[in-house]
């Protein structure tokens, strides 16, 4: 107990470095949860898909469509419970930077195929009895303010035009990781439309979704799927919705790595800088640890001294660091919600922050320590003065 | 080899010697000291610099070992001990008492004097007891709760006093003990060990530069070079 007055006050001994030091910690950890939350909002995509959907598209590209035709022949295949499609929209509602994702859909299908998108009855039977009407999520919906009822005029990028939608719903995550920015309306209003405006574009989705009767079977029934049109006009690739996903990540892998590879590089930073300073204290402090010594204190009392005013320092840093990571990332969160839909502090980020400010503690205090351990008492003695 | 307890002596040093590298080369610090200290007996080491009073000093406070020879102190060859032994018997036998006090500045006079009682199995009540007189003996009672930043340093080194008295040590070693003070509060500190050693029975052993301090002890010791040339009392 008394040991612990002793490293508390020597903590605050040289008040300004101490607070320096901790704020260095605190922003560290800080920078450190963001970057890794950024890395986890890469993947949400990927987490949150489904083991019991497969999706399919063109074999030579995803800007390729597919015949809806093709529908009927998956729905027979064996394994396949449902089948849905949905396309790219691609819509910029009045100016680019309002980017947000948007489908069209087959609404009953698709909707009973993504059962976390939790939208009221009432609300799911306006949309689908209205042609021009859309599903938006929570998210969006408080981005732009948004609400039942409200006309939303989006100017087509991949199906030009000026196109208008009634929102008839909005829905929210069954889970924390899903997607509630998300724009979904009737494909059959894009089809129409398409038919009178670029008829060989009509009658095309960009991918089918299938529900799997059995997870197990995915792997029979993707090659199933693509046997079926083999040696078609537009041949397909179909894999896991994880795995359709993932590719997308692996498109910007090196710039994952990148952040991954910074936010290690910023706890080995701060570690050096606490380092440095636990440094500088046991080596003004010498004498005194000479004196500890001489007095009959053991070698476990100061170098538990040092130690623990290395983990007081580090972990009050990293304590700080962790409270702020939460309204911060919100904060971010909220900023880029167009390109991070899901930002949210996962636990494995606060389990590594506790881990680092320990580490780091640790690290830090093992070289002052070992001098305050090792050093002769005369020798100690004589630095006083 | 002499038995110490016998002859009512507490310390007894036999043949000592002591040198220190510098580079490859050996410089010899002490060579064959021996002499005794008895019980109650107030002893200044007196010598030039770098005589190597401080290192016997050192020595015979358990602070440094010896290369040959033996220091007995109460029955108890110390140069025999480990390390971990060492300090559990320094922290029994031996109060220290230095030239720049040597408090810890982050504690108060009272937390400094308490210090050593944390290596004990006193109660946090017989601590108090402990250290409320150990305060009351160099009269500094009424300044327990200050830091030593807060206390002059004639009153530092009445606390640093106390905290050497306050485990009631076999042996009371002194640094320079008024080197850093003026005519006054060093005349005072001189008085207050004087009083220990008369009225409470302390052994006391003294480095000291200062003749008016030497006055103060019962047997004086020069060194020179090493060796002890002279015996005064």
């Amino acid at each position: 107990m008394f040991l612990l007055k002793i490293l508390a006050r020597n903590a605050f001994r040289h008040r300004l470095r101490t607070l320096l030091t901790i704020l260095g910690i605190t922003v560290a950890i800080l920078a450190f949860g963001l970057l890794q939350t950024v890395v986890s909002a890469w993947y949400a995509g990927v987490n949150a898909s489904s083991a019991t959907r497969l999706i399919t598209r063109n074999a030579v590209s995803l800007v390729f469509s597919l015949p809806i035709a093709y529908q009927e022949r998956i729905r027979r295949i064996e394994g396949v419970s449902s089948v849905s499609y949905a396309n790219w929209f691609g819509g910029v509602y009045i100016t680019e930077k309002n980017f947000f994702p948007s489908f069209a859909i087959e609404p009953q299908s698709y909707l009973a195929l993504y059962p976390e998108f939790v939208i009221e009855p009432e609300q799911k039977r306006a949309f689908i009895s209205d042609r021009k009407g859309c599903v938006i999520g929570q998210k969006l919906a408080n981005r732009f303010g948004w609400k039942i009822g409200d006309i939303i005029p989006l100017k087509g990028t991949i199906f030009p035009g000026n196109w208008e939608f009634v929102v008839r719903g909005i829905y929210t995550g069954a889970e924390k990781s899903t997607d509630e920015s998300q724009f979904f309306f009737h494909w059959a209003y894009l089809n129409e439309t398409l038919k009178k405006t670029i008829p060989r574009r009509a009658d095309q989705t960009g991918i089918y979704l299938i529900g799997l009767k059995n997870p197990q079977s995915a792997a029979e029934v993707s090659l199933a799927v693509d046997s079926a049109f083999k040696n078609s006009l537009a041949e397909t690739l179909t894999e896991t919705e994880k795995a359709f996903q993932l590719s997308f990540v692996s498109m910007t892998e090196a710039i994952v790595v990148a952040i991954r590879i910074v936010s290690f590089v910023v706890i080995i930073i701060i570690m050096v800088v606490v380092a440095n300073t636990m440094a500088m204290t046991a080596r003004e402090r010498i004498g005194e640890y000479a004196i500890f010594k001489a007095m009959g204190f053991r070698w476990y009392h100061v170098a538990g001294m040092v130690f623990g005013e290395s983990l007081f320092i580090s972990v009050t840093g990293g304590a700080v660091g962790i409270l702020l990571t939460f309204p911060v990332a919100r904060k971010f969160g909220d900023v880029m919600g167009q390109f991070f839909p899901i930002f949210q502090v996962e636990s494995s980020t606060l389990y590594m922050d506790m881990s680092f400010c320990l580490v780091v503690g640790v690290v830090a205090g093992m070289f002052p320590a070992w001098r305050a351990v090792k050093i002769r008492i005369a020798d100690g003695l004589r630095r006083v003065g | 080899m002499r038995d110490s307890n016998e002859k009512g002596l507490i310390v007894s040093i036999n043949a000592v010697t002591k040198s220190y590298q510098r580079g490859n080369q050996p410089v010899p610090v002490l060579e064959e000291i021996t002499f005794d200290i008895a019980r109650g007996e107030f002893l200044a080491l007196m010598g030039p610099s770098g005589s190597g009073k401080s290192t016997l000093l050192n020595l015979i406070a358990g602070i440094d070992t010896v290369d040959s020879g033996s220091i007995i102190i109460d029955g108890v060859d110390i140069a025999s001990l480990g390390e971990a032994e060492l300090a559990g018997w320094r922290a029994a036998h031996v109060g220290f008492i230095f030239q720049f006090y040597n408090l810890i500045p982050v504690l108060t006079a009272y937390e400094n004097v308490e210090l050593p009682l944390l290596l004990t199995t006193l109660s946090r009540r017989e601590r108090h007891e402990h250290v409320e007189t150990a305060l009351a003996v160099v009269a500094l009672s009424d300044r327990k709760e200050h830091y030593p930043s807060q206390l002059s340093g004639g009153q530092q080194q009445r606390v640093a006093i106390a905290r050497a008295i306050v485990t009631d040590p076999t042996i009371l070693v002194a640094d320079e003990p008024t080197g850093d003070l003026d005519r006054v509060s060093a005349g005072d500190i001189l008085a207050l060990m004087s009083r220990l050693n008369e009225d409470f029975g302390k052994t006391i052993i003294m480095v000291t530069h200062d003749p008016r301090a030497a006055e103060k002890a019962h047997v004086i010791r020069h060194l020179e070079k090493g060796v002890l040339s002279d015996v005064s009392a």
